[in-house]
């Protein structure tokens, strides 16, 4: 394949994820639309406490008994879907980076799909553990509002990397700052839903205290990850520019993402911060995030602009 | 109603004021105001990174400006409220995990607590067994140990045998490991602010520098840091390649910069050449040479009323933007009446209404210069130091504004002199650093991740077994056996543990 083949078919399979995407965004929405008629899950929570309890026969049951509930046919479509549009997002992806010779981590269009990539990753790979279904509308939409930016605002044609990123490093470096970052989206969702998990049509996700303990997991998981990012942006400094932090505002915002969630942590373990305190402070965090990321990018003068725009 | 609470002794007041700041609210808060407190830092030029761009701010705020930098928003990492802030982070720190230290070191060396009387409350479950109580126990017992559980083994006042495990101690160690790496990253970030030093260099292409104080257009270095004492050695700038890209996408980014270097070492048998890129610095002995920037140095000669040449030189424009529309001053106290010129050089010239002369493209593909002069006194013998790269014009009269090709020549109006345009060279600037901090900040921050991750991600958990011994029991008849466990995070718990050890012990008893 041509050069120019290679770059239509990225940008191809980027759309068509998009389009996949999108379809099993609505399927979650009619899945979650049918769930409002449900009895509220708590229920369900503590006769599966029971069932956990008693032994492995009624789980079969119980497991029939979310089978039927509303909405049901509608979330798993949405989940295959989900994962097909994974899959066709990394093709995207690859094949952009095929297209340009290098990893596609060169200019914010290719951060921006990597991560929307990133995101349904964090989700898929957790959803082989527990059931997420009621999860998927949530990290679906956030990853559409990121390829749809990607695709309108922040398109770039692939070329070359300018000297400072050509670095291992930068793979490192930027790999886990996409799945760290990646995390943190669908942890804000978990936190952001536990906030509002008593209203409305709401009712019918997890409880407010389940909600709280997956954010804490998914946080713990990302926590070090970010920390790790930080540390080999860190390395990466020392060896382009002789300084291993020079408060840099990327590197800025970088540690006050990290301060924060730090402050997340800590607040689990505080009386009084433990549950709805915690979930804002994660929100915090996901919001220094998005500043650091869009905003540091594309509005300040730092040594890290590399939007390509 | 108040309760009267009895006055505070100093000394009580120290120990109140001690446990408040120890406190997990005050780390809480503290780390808040952290965040808070590097804003700033973020939004607002800082004099660290770019002291112009500070002084810039300043005079486009008259109001703002001074204020701004008396609270030390210019410089707010270094501001004395923002090392209030982490320095007190780092004493409730110490404050917090000091005495969790001495706890740790206990749990460690204590055997785990006896099994509680109840273990229906604790989940778990109930089996039959077959076979005596203490065989059943003493495999629960090894099964355990070898899943490295750590056990003890008792009975309770009615005859009842349990073991009693846990394990996942590494838990709380990861967590004191972490919390003492961040002061071990501290104390390397304090070495290397101490003794470290930093300074800039701009070098033309075939010119030296040898690493001396005065060579350097910049230098800082620590309270502790050798300037006098630099470590010895002198480079030559060979020569500097550049790239551009020429596609549509992203025209104009920098696409390869790199500099030829001839090095020279005391003690070393002649001369070693190298090449510095962005990403791969040159390193001699504990210093590392840096590449950051690059830029234009056309070539002038200046000759004054009476043609005599009073300078013949390159003269080194910095780059203002991306297309490398570079502005520079020629200063020539020799000429009388003393000239000065103010020059922008364009390596690609266009010319519009809304920007005046700029450049397009970085490359020297058309290259002019468009020249300013002033006569009159430079004010030079002022005893005022003035920069290289600014004229003041008070006390001098324009001549005019010229713009200027390659080999042509400008004849400045009155017969004051005229200057040439020769040609250009290039530049290149280095950062020269030293932090002999950075190794120990490195193994701190893997500590760090690593202590971290154990304190994340290991879980602690209790599990315990125990056989109630029936009176009258027929001895080879079943047993019931009660399994339970617990972990300490909440959202955890030790189902998992359980299922597994039973599974274990139906294997190795029945």
């Amino acid at each position: 394949m041509d050069s120019l083949g290679l770059a239509d078919s990225s940008n191809n399979f980027i759309y068509a994820a998009m389009v996949t995407l999108f379809i099993a965004t609505v399927l979650f929405s009619i899945s979650f639309a049918a769930g409002r008629r449900k009895e509220p899950q708590v229920q369900l929570e503590s006769a599966k406490v029971l069932v956990e309890s008693g032994g492995s026969k009624l789980q079969e049951s119980l497991s029939e008994v979310t089978r039927l509930e509303p909405g049901h046919r509608a979330a798993n479509i949405g989940m295959s879907l989900t994962w097909l549009s994974a899959a066709m997002l990394l093709v995207g992806v690859v094949l952009r980076g095929m297209w340009a010779g290098r990893v596609p981590w060169g200019n914010m269009y290719e951060f921006s799909i990597t991560s929307a990539l990133g995101i349904l990753l964090v989700f898929l790979v957790w959803s082989t553990r527990r059931d997420l279904r009621w999860l998927g509308l949530f990290v679906t939409i956030p990853t559409l509002l990121t390829l749809g930016l990607a695709v309108t605002v922040l398109y770039t044609e692939a070329a070359q990397l300018v000297p400072a990123l050509k670095s291992y490093w930068l793979v490192i470096h930027v790999f886990a700052a996409i799945i760290g970052g990646g995390a943190f989206t669908v942890g804000a969702a978990t936190a952001g839903l536990s906030l509002i998990s008593d209203k409305g049509w709401f009712k019918q996700l997890p409880s407010r205290e389940k909600l709280e303990g997956l954010t804490h997991r998914i946080i713990s998981f990302s926590f070090p990850i970010w920390t790790f990012a930080v540390v080999a942006g860190a390395i990466w400094a020392e060896n382009a520019w002789g300084r291993y932090w020079g408060w840099d505002p990327k590197e800025t915002w970088a540690f006050i993402t990290w301060v924060v969630f730090a402050a997340y942590l800590h607040a689990r373990s505080t009386a009084g911060w433990k549950h709805q305190k915690a979930s804002v402070i994660v929100l915090v965090g996901w919001l220094s995030f998005l500043i650091n990321y869009f905003g540091v990018n594309i509005f300040i003068n730092s040594l890290h602009s590399y939007a390509g725009m | 109603m108040s309760a009267q609470l009895p006055p505070l002794s100093q000394r009580g007041f120290l120990r109140w004021l001690w446990r408040q700041l120890t406190s997990m609210k005050t780390a809480l808060i503290l780390l808040f105001l952290l965040a808070l407190a590097s804003i700033p830092g973020s939004i607002l030029p800082q004099r660290g990174t770019n002291p112009i761009l500070v002084e810039q701010w300043i005079t486009d705020n008259p109001t703002l400006g001074p204020i701004f930098d008396s609270v030390g928003l210019f410089d707010v990492f270094g501001s004395p409220w923002y090392s209030a802030v982490y320095i007190l982070l780092f004493i409730s720190l110490i404050g917090c995990v000091l005495p969790r230290l001495g706890l740790h070191w206990k749990a460690m060396r204590r055997p785990p607590p006896s099994a509680p009387k109840n273990l229906s409350r604790f989940g778990g479950g109930e089996f039959e067994f077959a076979g005596e109580p203490e065989v059943i126990i003493a495999g629960a017992c090894a099964i355990l140990k070898k899943e490295r559980w750590r056990t003890v083994v008792g009975h309770d006042t009615h005859g009842g045998h349990w073991v009693a495990a846990e394990k996942g101690y590494l838990r709380e160690t990861g967590n004191l490991v972490f919390h003492f790496s961040l002061i071990l990253i501290l104390v390397g970030v304090a070495i290397g602010g101490l003794f470290g030093w930093r300074g800039n260099v701009i070098v033309r292409e075939g010119e030296g520098f040898s690493n001396t104080l005065t060579q350097y257009d910049a230098w800082g270095g620590g309270k502790l840091s050798s300037a006098d004492n630099l470590p010895e050695f002198s480079f030559t700038l060979e020569s500097f390649n550049v790239e551009f890209e020429r596609g549509n996408a992203q025209s104009g980014a920098p696409r390869l910069f790199e500099a030829n270097m001839v090095v020279d070492q005391p003690g070393e048998p002649g001369s070693t050449t190298h090449l510095v890129e962005v990403n791969q610095p040159l390193v001699i002995d504990s210093a590392k040479v840096f590449l950051v920037g690059h830029g234009y140095a056309p070539k002038l000669i200046v000759r004054d009323s009476q043609g005599v040449v009073v300078l013949d030189d390159a003269v080194v424009f910095l780059p203002q933007d991306g297309n490398f529309t570079s502005t520079g001053v020629i200063k020539v106290p020799d000429a009388d009446p003393q000239l000065g010129f103010r020059g922008l050089f364009l390596p690609t010239t266009a010319v519009d209404e809304i920007r005046g002369p700029h450049s397009t493209f970085p490359a020297p593909d058309d290259i002019s210069i468009f020249f300013g002069a002033w006569a009159g006194d430079l004010g030079l013998d002022d005893g005022v130091p003035q920069s290289i790269y600014t004229l003041n014009v008070e006390g001098m009269t324009q001549l005019g504004i010229d713009p200027l090709r390659i080999g042509q020549t400008w004849k400045l109006p009155e017969g004051a002199g005229s200057i040439e345009f020769t040609g250009y060279e290039r530049w290149a600037s280095f950062q020269l650093a030293y932090d002999p901090g950075k190794e120990l900040a490195l193994i701190a921050a893997i500590l760090a991740i690593a202590g971290l991750s154990m304190s994340l991600f290991v879980q602690r958990r209790r599990i315990w077994v125990k056989v109630g011994e029936v009176p009258g029991r027929i001895s080879g008849s079943r047993v019931k056996v009660e399994v339970a466990g617990i972990a300490k995070a909440s959202g955890h718990d030790a189902t998992e543990q359980v299922d597994r050890l039973v599974e274990l012990l139906k294997g190795k008893v029945l």
